[in-house]
């Protein structure tokens, strides 16, 4: 093998981008390329599937023209992506049926509610350890050939063709209308609802209840495998790894291991926890998912829970309050104080997500007295996204009855040193910050060269992880049991406050 | 929006920096700490000096805030906001260099860590942000003094090659100004050397320092001086982070 990089495609919600790796799993250069975000309706959110492919098209000679490599040094190409994400196309011309129907859409609520009504929910929840919510990509799937005259007709002789973001690109990196080959990976084919967990095919039951033909739908291969050699964009280069990109973190974290968990704190934040060979399933409401599977070898499995509103509160509390200029102040302003002087905020601005998974609840602040001043809202704020941290650690220990000897953390909000500490402090155990903050990528790369035997084994990837930060619990026992009390306590007060009839 | 005009910038930039030195500064000063012309400079300080912004000593040559200025204020850079943009540029630069890396900015004239990203070699570290640092003994420090910043330095020997004549100092931040890095060596802790160099926010002001730890035998050639790699490498890193905050 000639080439020692590797290339890690992120196809994200809002960019693009392409990332070159060296074989010590150092960064060497991005390309970026936002896409457009369409809003047709309220609630609906699509992209141009035709545009991300043609932003593929300019990242990855970009990034390598900033490297200065040329495609004879790159040994593999990793694909993650945003998922849940749906493309409809026809084979024959690769043309898109519409546009990408988006993760963040909820156009298909009704469809999913009419599902729960035929008693689909506790069938979903075991077959494919989803919880029944329009967050995954069957409905979007059924919706696309509802929405277009001769669609499912079309797809039922595979014309037309259906999948998640890899799937298109990959369709389309190995040639398109001629001759591209239509895959996906089990962390991507999981979240369709249309998945058993156990066999990682699809589920005739479900195909049915959903009406998505079989014929549509693309091969399901283990995550890391021969999907194919690139005879667009990046001609040669055998692609050797596609995941979804919160899998693709674990990955990054090197997480292989039962009991290894990340969690990145962006917007949202997203934590994983690997939990080994055989899917542990949720009694708290928790995503079961595959984290990764290499060729030949059984799945490894993962609990995803995830918190909707995390670095969002800061936003709020910098767009709607204004009382900070910009998100990173939050720390400046909670450090004015020495502790949130007995004030919780509870940001259930859309109801509460795991482990509650309260529609009813809407956003509390409790706790307030004279003494409150905007620098202990400001800690409130910080604490909110650690004690849903626990909250959500809780019930993946509770869940998978390991224990959590450290948590692995990336995304923006790791710049927040109180929060850090405090995700410690609430926890008990050592937060850790990697040296490569684009853990998205790197886990793509880090499969991608994986299966091209360009490192031996998963072990090896570790070394190449190094620990830029770490933050240990510096709070006794109690002040954190009396403290997730309290928040606790926050939480209820939470609840029921949305009425029958009146959504707000 | 218009964009900005640079000399209005460059003359907040002199005003900042003057209102914040400890002493009278003369143009060379004044240039090299701003990384400025020495030409482009006297003609900021002249102008300003005809608005009343700034005050010429009729005696030294040398200048200070005007009246002026009495009324107008600034916010410094936010330290937490300085540390987010800087983040993911420090986090490079301790890839590359293989070293522990720190920014730091004066605070209450002290010289306050709020950023360190390990060395990524995985042994038992420890964060080390909101500890002080004795400015005359150590490279971060000396950045800072030399660039304007209002530090308590007593002068307490750490080491046998600790700087504590006032003198020596003083002639040691000229120089520090003049080729825009510091270098400590064995002057804080016995064992362990440090290069920094300045982190410039809008219109060149030094806002922070940046700079890399390590033994006298990493970081240092047979000169004693620092590796002009690790000198370069250090460059690109603030370079980049001094973009970031000129765009916030």
């Amino acid at each position: 093998m000639a080439g020692r990089h590797v290339l890690a495609i992120d196809q994200g919600t809002t960019s693009t981008r392409c990332i070159v790796f060296d074989r010590t799993a150092r960064f060497v250069s991005v390309a970026q390329v936002e896409h457009r975000q369409f809003h047709p309706r309220p609630g609906w959110v699509e992209h141009d599937p035709a545009e991300i492919w043609a932003n593929v098209g300019r990242v990855v000679p970009e990034a390598l023209r900033r490297a200065g490599l040329s495609l004879d040094d790159v040994a593999a190409l990793g694909i993650a992506n945003q998922r849940e994400t749906v493309v409809a196309w026809h084979r024959r011309t690769g043309a898109p049926l519409d546009r990408a129907v988006v993760w963040q859409d909820v156009r298909t609520a009704d469809r999913v509610e009419r599902l729960a009504a035929d008693g689909l929910a506790d069938r979903v929840r075991e077959r494919c350890g989803l919880p029944l919510a329009p967050y995954f990509a069957g409905p979007r799937m059924s919706w696309l050939l509802d929405a277009h005259p001769g669609a499912r007709a079309a797809a039922a002789r595979g014309e037309l063709l259906l999948g998640t973001m890899e799937s298109w690109l990959v369709w389309n990196l190995t040639g398109g209308p001629s001759g591209g080959r239509h895959l996906t990976d089990v962390t991507n084919a999981s979240r369709t609802m249309l998945v058993d967990l156990e066999t990682l095919d699809w589920d005739d039951e479900l195909l049915a209840a959903l009406d998505v033909p079989r014929a549509a739908l693309p091969e399901i291969r283990p995550t890391m495998d021969r999907h194919g050699t690139a005879v667009a964009v990046a001609p040669g280069v055998p692609i050797t790894a596609a995941l979804g990109d919160q899998q693709a973190a674990l990955f990054g974290q090197t997480c292989f291991a039962p009991g290894e968990a990340k969690c990145t704190f962006g917007t949202g934040a997203f934590l994983l926890l690997t939990t080994g060979e055989r899917p542990a399933a949720s009694t708290h409401g928790l995503i079961t998912t595959p984290a990764y599977q290499l060729a030949g070898r059984p799945p490894v499995y993962a609990l995803e829970g995830s918190i909707a509103v995390a670095g969002a509160l800061v936003q709020w509390f910098r767009d709607n309050l204004g009382l900070i200029r910009s998100a990173p102040e939050i720390e400046t302003l909670a450090r004015t104080v020495e502790d949130n002087g007995g004030c919780y905020v509870v940001p259930a601005f859309a109801g509460l997500f795991a482990p509650h998974w309260r529609s009813d609840a809407r956003g509390v602040v409790v706790g307030l007295t004279g003494y409150i001043t905007k620098g202990h809202l400001a800690r409130a704020v910080l604490e909110a996204t650690a004690w849903q941290t626990r909250e959500v650690v809780d019930a993946m220990l509770a869940d998978s009855g390991l224990a959590l000897a450290e948590l692995k953390v990336d995304g923006g909000m790791t710049a927040d040193h109180l929060l850090m500490q405090t995700v410690a402090d609430v926890l008990g155990v050592p937060v850790a910050r990697p040296m490569v903050a684009e853990t998205v990528s790197l886990g793509a790369a880090y499969a991608a060269g994986l299966a091209a035997g360009l490192w031996p084994d998963p072990e090896v990837l570790r070394r190449h992880w190094h620990r830029a930060g770490e933050w240990l619990p510096a709070r006794s026992r109690e002040w954190r049991e009396e403290g997730y009390a309290d928040w606790q306590r926050a939480v209820e007060r939470s609840l029921g406050w949305v009425r029958e009839g009146r959504p707000r | 929006m218009a964009r900005p005009v640079q000399s209005i910038e460059r003359a907040a930039a002199v005003l900042e920096l003057l209102s914040t030195a400890p002493a009278e500064m003369g143009v060379t000063e004044l240039a090299e700490s701003l990384g400025l012309a020495k030409s482009t400079t006297h003609g900021i300080v002249r102008t300003l000096c005809e608005v009343g912004l700034v005050e010429q000593d009729p005696g030294t040559g040398r200048y200070r805030v005007g009246r002026g200025l009495a009324e107008l204020g600034g916010a410094p850079v936010d330290v937490h906001q300085l540390r987010s943009l800087a983040a993911n540029w420090l986090d490079g630069l301790a890839v590359r260099a293989a070293e522990s890396v720190r920014l730091a900015v004066p605070e209450a004239g002290r010289v306050v860590v709020v950023h360190h990203v390990f060395r990524p070699d995985d042994s038992r570290q420890v964060l080390e942000v909101g500890t002080e640092r004795p400015a005359h003994a150590c490279a971060l420090g000396k950045v800072l003094l030399a660039n304007g910043g209002q530090l308590a330095s007593d002068f307490t020997p750490f080491t046998r090659r600790t700087v504590t004549d006032a003198r020596r100092l003083a002639t040691e931040l000229t120089a520090v100004r003049h080729r825009g890095w510091a270098v400590e060596v064995e002057e804080r802790v016995t064992g362990e050397a440090g290069v920094a160099r300045p982190v410039r926010g809008r219109g060149g002001r030094v806002v922070a320092a940046a700079g890399v730890t390590g033994t006298p035998e990493r970081l240092l050639g047979r000169d004693g001086a620092p590796h002009p790699w690790l000198l370069e490498q250090l460059a690109d890193a603030v370079r980049a982070v001094s973009a970031e905050l000129a765009r916030i």
